[in-house]
């Protein structure tokens, strides 16, 4: 039997059998996400948005096609460990895919209403169905997958002027120290008008059982609304990991992201930006630094759809080990998005003989009066600039160390919270002088 | 901003200058396509069993394959049963020389704007001109074989020189590479051939150019270029079609084989009938180009200007083998009215030292769609390769788009790749610095897209360099009311 | 030659110019100097034509035409030329290519025929004497990574080769040294006769000691407040433009 049949009938296993499966919430919106997903399945080799990420090839290898959406298990053991230090103040915690209570403090005011999706399609249902579009309508077969088998998730609304607010933790943790994990996890976050908010997520797991887990977040931004919002995966376990995010601007809002990923089996980030207002602002930052045999795979999409607005994207990899980096940015200007500044660039450095690199930078434009443009590198550590500093009496590694950290440091020195940059800064730095 | 537009659609309203169509009795074979034809055409052409048996080879490994599905263009579906795919221009013996060429054909050539006695005398270069893909006529035969020099057409070299085409054809781009390369594979009629020896230098510009005459009848010409160890050539390629309501295929295949030091430069004008401005008919320009530097220190060089085809799918791509071999991609591609353009290249770099850049222009006006697609693949045994690659986009008019989709893949950490990509509208700043100087707004448009298109025009031989000016300039003509 | 009256221009509601009235005769140098903001660069764009400010009310006739019917390009067949404050870069288009289509696109218009390339080049080379100009930068793309310097220079080049009967100079002293300033300035005075005129505009006296005004108008929120002669840009660099807007507030 070959590969792509097994694959396939990985994908028909699923299908099969999540389809006994019942769900008592939300079962219109499931049934349609389903129905979607039949018709697309699990993405194999040949599928240009994952010819490079075999996940389902990973999927068919380490799980059965049932154990992807089960029922989700209690953790017995302590996963507080996995809260770094001085980040948990003000989080929410999810364990195997649920919303942990225990793990959880939340210190954000009474405005802010954060609660678990399930309670909130009770308490905001219009709020949550008006959000759902966009996901809705992602031809992502891990985003109809995800919308289709949820387990658990979580529900913010900041109400509009509110500022202020403290910054808000968000931690998947997974216990895969007795058996596979698999998660489906979603979020919603509402930022109303002339509000602002942060939030600043991280997965991470104990055990080295497989763990699958996928996370769809549609956050909304309105009209004059600030946003930022940060995801960190540094994840010790053996993840498999699919984000869908989506970030819905309205008029003059604007968002920041941070994708900054640094370890896990394979990681994929599709991000995806609407700017859906004039006068919006939307900067979006990535750093993957892998090693090992780690995949990260960054899609990022801008879609311009409303005139005068101004997007920027970095995107910055450090390939070490056996490791895989693939970029994919697209940049789309609709027809009446006239005046419309859009820009990215993706740089990257290849640190061994093994490691590769697979970028796509794509620009899509169908109006005339905008200026956009990309950049890509991809090369080595500019020698020049090691040998000067090896000629100021700095030993090589060190040097490289130092050119590298400064080589990320563009993308971690724009986190503008001051906890997050720091921390993501003690790990990034920690990695490149235990390695050089 | 209104009044650009009205000058935009102005420009859009040019007419195509080429649009007339000869009545030249011609030798065809029925419509549509089987074994049959692929044997008739075979026969007709004299061809040895071996060649025979590779065009029902290709033919039979195209009846399983699938159109590729993924440009960025869309036109209904091709019945490729609907098509003549060989039109010979009715001529009773084969000419020796100009005098004994249909005069009718010389007319054609003339109106085409290169006479080939004139050219022959004016400017020393060669060319072989394929009329509905059949090789009418070849000049300077006689100089270039005193140099060991073979140029002829594709016909002539299988009859002559049997051992190099069944040595070299379909080894840069096999008879299976893709959908459009199987069929052409199956039924080509013609094209040309070109031999250069170890260690000589072509003095003159080797040249052909191409034209569709017959209705319904699709072109499929392949040329294959050999460079030997230390050799140079450069080769022009121009291409022609008669307005007609319908669309015509054009599948052609070129194939490049580069030895050590060879170096091989082409360049193509293409002009086919891009569709009235309404979007109805032209030519489907469905091309695999490809070449190899198979020799270490070769290189290849493409140009491309692209005026003309309703429909272009063409990445004229290099293999770089050879360690310290170098590719080069220079295009500049405009597309008005309802022109749909999908075109780049691919660098394979293997070699060591291997280097290749990439400069695209494209230009969309009007309700056009223009696409940059490009690879650039640095395998793992490429040690030190660099790519530096540039692919602007101009858009003029707000129901135009322009896309660009370069793959970049990396496998060696030595790599140094760098790709950088613009799109703007044409400067509003930069026109009325030019109508401040008293130069109207269509002569500004069109000295700064040539300006902006400069970077590709200058690697044109001169000649082809002017031709290419004048046609860019054209594409973008109208009167100013 | 030159008659402005009464001239209102602005962008999108914003008023810049609030009634100016200029008359320039040939053999003219006028200097306009004012503030930043005073509305100087525009009232030289209004004259040449740029679509980006819109005239409210009005009029000004050149040589007994209605200038502001004209398009741009008219204008400059006219013989308009404005020397810009920031010379634009076009690339891949040479000088030499630009001054020769501009060139026989006026000729065109005044029904004289285009100039060969060797008439062409023989005039390039008397013009490039008068400006002290390179002639390698003439075939180097236009503006594109000149110097300031150079940058102005080339204005003043195509204003020789244009031969134009009304100069406006744009802020054309801004970013030149010294040395540039005096070759600049020579060129302009090389070119005057007593059939063109010039129209000076600057925020600083010390063009005007290269380049001697006939007249100097001060421009101070879009009108012009004061009128007189050289000594008038003497005094105002000695008091500063406060002394201008002190004396409007006490007005």
């Amino acid at each position: 039997m070959s590969v792509t049949t097994e694959k396939q009938s990985f994908s028909q296993d699923l299908i099969a059998s999540a389809e006994l499966s019942q769900f008592t919430e939300a079962t219109a919106s499931r049934e349609k996400a389903f129905e979607d997903f039949k018709l697309v399945g699990l993405p194999d080799g040949k599928h240009e948005e994952y010819k490079f990420a075999p996940i389902t090839k990973l999927l068919a290898k380490n799980f059965n096609a049932d154990e992807l959406y089960s029922k989700p298990t209690a953790s017995n053991n302590d996963l507080s460990s996995l809260i770094p230090k001085g980040l948990g103040e003000n989080c929410v915690v999810f364990v195997n895919g649920v919303y942990n209570k225990s793990l959880s403090k939340i210190k954000n005011t009474s405005k802010v209403v954060i609660k678990s999706f399930v309670e909130a399609l009770e308490s905001h249902l219009h709020v949550v169905t008006e959000g759902l579009t966009e996901i809705a309508e992602s031809k992502d077969p891990f985003a109809l997958l995800n919308s289709a088998l949820w387990q658990d998730g979580l529900f913010i609304h900041v109400p509009a002027k509110a500022t202020g607010e403290e910054p808000l933790y968000i931690y998947h943790l997974h216990d895969a120290t007795e058996k596979k994990v698999a998660s489906h996890t979603r979020l919603m976050v509402v930022v109303e008008k002339h509000a602002e908010f942060s939030i600043i997520e991280r997965t991470d797991s104990l055990g080295k059982h497989p763990v699958f887990n996928t996370i769809n977040e549609e956050i909304l931004v309105d009209e004059n609304a600030v946003f930022s919002y940060c995801k960190i995966q540094d994840d010790h376990g053996d993840l498999i990991h699919v984000g869908n995010t989506t970030v819905h601007q309205k008029k003059s809002s604007r968002a920041d992201t941070y994708t900054i990923s640094l370890n896990g089996k394979l990681v994929r980030n599709n991000l995806s930006i609407i700017i859906d207002g004039e006068g919006c602002e939307s900067h979006f930052y990535g750093l993957y630094m892998t090693d090992g045999d780690t995949l990260v795979d960054n899609h990022t999409t801008v879609d311009h759809r409303k005139p005068n607005s101004f997007s920027n994207e970095l995107y910055k990899g450090l390939m070490d080990g056996k490791s895989k980096g693939v970029f994919n940015g697209k940049i789309y200007v609709r027809p009446d998005a006239q005046k419309t500044n859009a820009f990215q660039s993706n740089r990257n450095i290849l640190l061994s003989d093994t490691a590769t690199i697979n970028t796509k930078p794509q620009l899509e434009i169908w109006a005339d009066d905008v200026k956009c443009s990309h950049g890509c590198t991809t090369g080595q550590l500019d020698g020049e600039a090691l040998f000067y500093l090896q000629s100021r009496g700095i030993p090589k590694d060190t040097a490289r160390a130092m050119l590298l950290y400064a080589f990320a440091g563009e993308v971690i020195d724009a986190i503008k919270d001051e906890h997050v940059k720091n921390y993501v800064d003690s790990i990034v730095s920690e990695r490149l002088h235990k390695s050089y | 901003m209104s009044k650009d537009n009205q000058v935009l659609e102005e420009f859009s309203s040019k007419e195509y200058e080429h649009g007339w169509s000869i009545d030249l009795e011609s030798d065809s074979a029925p419509k549509g396509l089987s074994e049959e034809i692929v044997r008739f055409i075979s026969l007709k052409k004299n061809e040895p069993e071996w060649l025979l048996e590779w065009r029902l080879k290709a033919f039979r490994h195209w009846l399983t394959m699938k159109e590729p599905k993924w440009p960025n263009v869309k036109y209904p579906p091709i019945d490729y049963q609907d098509i003549i795919y060989y039109s010979a221009p009715k001529q009773k013996v084969q000419p020796k020389n100009l005098s004994e060429v249909d005069p009718e054909l010389i007319e054609t050539f003339k109106k085409l704007g290169i006479s080939l006695t004139e050219q022959k005398r004016l400017t020393g270069v060669a060319v072989d001109a394929v009329i509905d893909s059949i090789s009418v006529a070849t000049t300077f035969k006689e100089k270039l074989g005193e140099l060991g020099i073979i140029f002829c057409s594709f016909s002539e070299a299988v009859r002559e020189h049997p051992d190099l085409v069944k040595k070299y054809l379909g080894t840069v781009v096999p008879s299976n590479d893709n959908y459009y390369a199987a069929l052409n594979s199956a039924v080509f009629s013609d094209g040309s051939f070109c031999y250069i020896p170890k260690g000589v230098r072509c003095p003159m510009e080797l040249s052909t150019y191409f034209r569709i005459n017959a209705a319904n009848t699709g072109q499929f010409e392949r040329t294959l270029i050999i460079a030997e160890e230390g050799s140079y050539v450069s080769y022009l390629e121009g291409c022609t079609a008669p307005m007609r309501d319908e669309n015509q295929l054009h599948a052609a295949v070129v194939e490049l084989y580069a030895m050590k030091s060879a170096e091989i430069k082409y360049s193509t004008v293409q002009n086919w009938y891009p569709g009235d401005k309404d979007g109805k008919g032209g030519i489907y320009n469905f091309v695999t180009k490809r070449g190899i530097c198979a020799g270490d220190y070769s290189k290849i060089s493409w140009t491309q200007v692209e005026t003309g085809a309703a429909i272009t799918w063409k990445y004229p791509s290099c293999i770089l083998k050879g360690d310290y071999s170098n590719g080069e991609f220079y295009s500049v591609a405009v597309t008005n009215n309802y022109q749909q353009a999908d075109t780049g290249t691919k660098m394979i770099h293997i070699g060591k030292h291997t280097r290749s850049r990439i400069v695209s222009k494209g230009i969309s006006i009007g309700k056009s769609q223009n696409s940059y697609r490009g690879q650039v693949h640095i395998l793992k045994r490429a040690e030190n390769a660099r790519n530096f690659s540039q692919c602007d986009s101009l858009l003029m008019g707000d129901q135009c788009g322009a896309h660009t989709f370069p793959y970049i893949d990396v496998e060696n950490k030595s790599a140094h790749v760098e790709h950088e990509a613009t799109t703007s509208k044409i400067g509003e700043d930069q026109i009325f610095y030019c109508l401040q100087r008293g130069i109207d707004e269509e002569a500004a448009i069109a000295l700064i897209v040539n300006g902006y298109a400069k970077e590709v025009l200058k690697q044109l031989p001169m000649e082809f360099a002017v031709e290419a000016q004048k046609l860019l300039a054209l594409t973008l003509e109208g009167s100013v009311g | 030659m030159l008659k402005i009256k009464n001239i209102h221009a602005g962008v999108e509601n914003k008023s810049i110019l609030n009634g100016i009235n200029l008359e320039v005769k040939p053999g003219e140098v006028h200097a306009i100097m004012g503030p930043n903001g005073s509305g100087k660069s525009t009232l030289a764009s209004v004259l040449a034509g740029r679509e980006d400010f819109e005239v409210t009310e009005g009029s000004v006739e050149f040589l007994g035409k209605d200038l502001l019917a004209m398009k741009p390009e008219d204008r400059a067949r006219e013989g308009i030329f404005l020397a810009f404050q920031y010379p634009i870069e076009i690339p891949g288009v040479s000088t030499v290519n630009f001054m020769k289509t501009a060139l026989n696109k006026i000729r065109e218009y005044r029904g004289q025929d285009a100039l060969d390339a060797v008439s062409f080049l023989t005039l390039m080379k008397e013009k490039i004497k008068l400006v002290e100009i390179d002639q390698s930068l003439l075939s180097r793309s236009l503006n594109e990574d000149f110097s300031g310097g150079e940058k102005k220079r080339n204005e003043i080049f195509q204003m020789a080769m244009l031969e134009p009967k009304l100069a406006i100079l744009d802020e054309t002293d801004s970013g030149l040294d010294i040395d540039a300033l005096r070759i600049v300035a020579n060129g302009v005075n090389k070119l005057r006769t007593k059939d063109n005129a010039t129209i000076v505009v600057t925020h600083y006296q010390r063009l005007l000691d290269y380049i001697v005004p006939d007249y100097v108008h001060v421009l101070y929120q879009g009108k012009i407040v004061k009128s007189g002669t050289k000594e008038l840009a003497m005094e105002l660099e000695e008091k500063g433009y406060d002394w201008i807007k002190s004396e409007m507030e006490v007005a």
